[in-house]
């Protein structure tokens, strides 16, 4: 018998359960990696041969590459674990969890200081669906640019 | 010559306290920015709390908190984890350990309670060598500032919230009961007080993000004083809706609520919007 899931209707949101946490386990496992300095260093000098040590799906792989945090999200893969890879590109959980809204940083925490996307707003996110992917170039977008700067500076 | 019966002293839960545990939080503490415009707010809240402990000067903190996939991931995935070492180290959760000083355990009362509330139908899982991270650290920071060593002694009780389900609020609720009922029990005079941290309205992940229900927050605070029984109704999707899909962290304050009196009286209150992605909350509960 199938199991009783009424969360599916909450716009925005991916219940990590117990299918995601099957799904994801091994992207999740990767992003734990991440917290050994000398695996981060590995990582970022070729992202796409560590990734290769892990039995991921080709999918995950590509959206870890892309930093598509939405997909992840798709792909089994949950906030807290992929919030590693937040930290091994030196941004912080507000610009992650920003980047997952589809908007800017600066506007992100100006409406948190405003007091938080408000309860309403739930309307209008299931009505929209999920916002699309951020374009990014060569798997680097501009956000990820500056922030990759920030780090080394 | 001594009576046949000896009555001996023994532990006391005093009081609760509740709290966002921001790992932001810990971060403007230990890069010296509480007095920045951002973080005024969040701390001012705090004046009064660590006033108020320095005169309770409790000797034991049951600190229900969750672990954030710092030491339990995927491969293990214990839904009640009691803390029964003798000390734990601060965890590295990738940009190197928070510079706050060890945490000083108390396991003969862990062991004591492990055994009692296992025997009241709990089924704790018991740990001993662990690192702790922000989720017990940065309450400790917002209660005692920084010290060169922690003034108490804690028994980390971790929860899964992060792989759903997590426990159910009632569940949390009348475990708080069992967990009162060991250190009353426990034979040595210690004043303790029972902790819990998490929340208050936040969500980290997906197009919801940044998602606060102030209304919400207001609500749970009141009924968590007044009427916690009402609260244990809530269901863990209740929580996702409402609070977002972290805010079901949440559940952790009925561990702490369960272990007071029916009767508490509010000390103190603080809620402040935000603290980079969440909303902060905090609650001082004595028992009456």
């Amino acid at each position: 018998m199938a199991l009783d899931k009424p969360y599916g209707d909450i716009p925005g949101t991916t219940v990590f359960d117990s299918d995601m946490a099957r799904l994801g386990f091994h992207a999740n496992q990767f992003c734990m990696s991440l917290m050994k300095a000398e695996n981060r260093k590995r990582f970022l000098a070729d992202e796409r041969a560590y990734l290769d040590e892990w039995p991921m799906s080709e999918e995950q792989k590509k959206a870890f590459l892309d930093r598509n945090y939405n997909r992840l999200l798709e792909l089994g893969a949950n906030v807290y674990y992929f919030g590693k890879l937040f930290f091994t590109d030196g941004m912080s959980f507000e610009k992650g969890a920003a980047s997952m809204t589809g908007m800017a940083q600066d506007a992100y925490r100006a409406m948190m200081i405003s007091g938080g996307r408000r309860p309403e707003d739930d309307v209008r996110l299931a009505s929209a669906g999920r916002p699309k992917a951020p374009r990014r170039r060569s798997g680097q977008g501009p956000d990820a640019a500056a922030d990759r700067g920030n780090r080394r500076g | 010559m001594r009576p046949p019966t000896v009555a001996t002293a023994v532990a006391r839960v005093s009081a609760g306290v509740a709290m966002s545990h921001v790992p932001a939080i810990g971060a403007a503490s230990d890069l010296g920015k509480t007095d920045d415009d951002y973080w005024r707010p969040v701390f001012a809240g705090f004046e009064f709390s660590r006033r108020w402990i320095a005169q309770q000067r409790p000797d034991v903190i049951f600190l229900v908190y969750n672990d954030h996939a710092t030491v339990f991931d995927l491969n293990a995935i214990p839904t009640f984890a009691i803390g029964c070492g003798d000390e734990y180290e601060i965890a590295d959760e990738g940009w190197g350990p928070r510079p706050v000083p060890k945490v000083m355990g108390a396991p003969d009362l862990a062991w004591h309670v492990r055994q009692a509330v296992i025997q009241d139908d709990f089924d704790l899982t018991a740990v001993n060598n662990i690192a702790v991270d922000h989720g017990l650290t940065v309450p400790l920071t917002l209660m005692f500032d920084r010290p060169d060593a922690w003034p108490v002694l804690v028994v980390p009780f971790a929860v899964n919230v992060i792989v759903y389900p997590p426990p159910s609020g009632r569940r949390c609720f009348e475990l708080g009961k069992s967990v009162r009922k060991a250190i009353d029990s426990f034979d040595a005079d210690l004043n303790v007080q029972v902790w819990g941290t998490g929340g208050m309205s936040h969500q980290l992940q997906g197009p919801r993000a940044g998602f606060i229900n102030q209304d919400f927050d207001a609500r749970f605070l009141d009924a968590l004083v007044e009427e916690p029984e009402r609260l244990c109704r809530l269901s863990l999707i209740d929580y996702m809706r409402e609070a977002g899909s972290e805010g079901i962290e949440l559940v952790m304050w009925l561990i702490m609520r369960g272990a007071l009196n029916d009767k508490v009286t509010e000390m103190h209150r603080h809620y402040h919007v935000p603290a980079s992605n969440t909303a902060v909350g905090h609650l001082i509960l004595e028992n009456r």
